[in-house]
């Protein structure tokens, strides 16, 4: 029986290469944000605001804000601590700056080593990467806020935040 | 003959356990009605907590439809742009089936408004409201 290595070969390449354009598009595209996996996290975090992406900021920013969600930017939004327990290792280990999220490191860059941020707007990679969107545009009664990604961002529920 | 009679006897299983077992709105309902030592609620009472505004919250938030916005049945808005499903069971029949859930936006939200928690009976309240809408 002859190997038919022609068709063979031509289905390896195309395979090697769709494999590729979807790596890139998932991880290597530097507007990508792993969304929230968890149910539990995505229901906690997400109910009141988009349940924003842990790779978004560090482990020690996470650890700070899960400290005090007392004062969640204004409001309570305390949870009971089984449950806080259980968010707070998920944020951690998908950190920004956790093991093997290197490209989300992107949007870390420019923070001081050891801070907590807790505004994700804050950070200066961020605040440079929308420095072109005017004033009115934030005033915008569908936008309101700054954390209101999806105002802009259609897809950032899927975690892409291109422009 | 036999397939009938495990029909008619599934059927009848049926109807007693959905009539023996109450829902988790009924449910929730009772435990407010044995907390504030009455036998029944008030929608239209449930309405006007509703739509009433507060001066003991939080500013931003005086009013339940601040965010909820005025129509039940339409979706609301949270200050951070999120939309907020409609709170009338009528449109999100999936709403109040989680007791815990329901106790933990009853604990925020009226901190938020009123500045103070809701009592059993503004709870019993405004849930037969909303299971009306």
């Amino acid at each position: 029986m002859r190997i038919p290595y022609r068709p063979l070969a031509i289905g390896l390449v195309t395979l090697a290469f769709s494999a590729l354009v979807l790596a890139r598009a998932q991880a290597g595209d530097r507007h990508f944000f792993a969304p929230v996996a968890d149910p539990i996290v995505k229901e906690e975090c997400g109910s009141c605001h988009l349940a924003f992406a842990p790779s978004m900021l560090p482990a020690r920013s996470w650890q700070r804000m899960m400290g005090e969600l007392d004062k969640h930017f204004g409001d309570n939004a305390s949870l009971d601590p089984a449950t806080a327990e259980k968010i707070t290792s998920y944020l951690v280990a998908n950190a920004g700056d956790a093991g093997g999220q290197r490209y989300s490191s992107k949007l870390l860059k420019g923070v001081t080593p050891g801070a907590a941020p807790q505004r994700i707007t804050e950070l200066p990679k961020w605040v440079s990467e929308h420095r072109k969107v005017p004033d009115w545009e934030w005033c915008h009664k569908e936008v309101r806020t700054k954390a209101n990604c999806v105002a802009c961002h259609t897809a950032a529920e899927q975690g892409y935040y291109e422009e | 003959m036999k397939n009938m009679l495990v029909v008619t006897s599934g059927i009848v299983a049926m109807i007693l356990s959905t009539s023996t077992i109450a829902s988790p709105r009924e449910d929730l309902l009772a435990q407010y009605a044995a907390a504030a030592k009455v036998t029944s609620f008030s929608a239209a009472r449930g309405q006007a907590l509703h739509t009433q505004s507060s001066s003991g919250g939080k500013p931003d938030t005086p009013s339940c439809t601040t965010c909820h916005g005025k129509d039940t049945r339409s979706a609301g808005r949270a200050l951070t742009g999120k939309t907020i499903e409609p709170v009338a069971v009528s449109v999100t029949p999936t709403r109040y089936t989680d007791p815990a859930k329901v106790e933990k936006w009853f604990k925020r939200n009226c901190t938020e408004v009123l500045g103070r928690e809701c009592t059993p009976q503004e709870k019993g309240d405004w849930l037969t409201f909303v299971i009306g809408q």
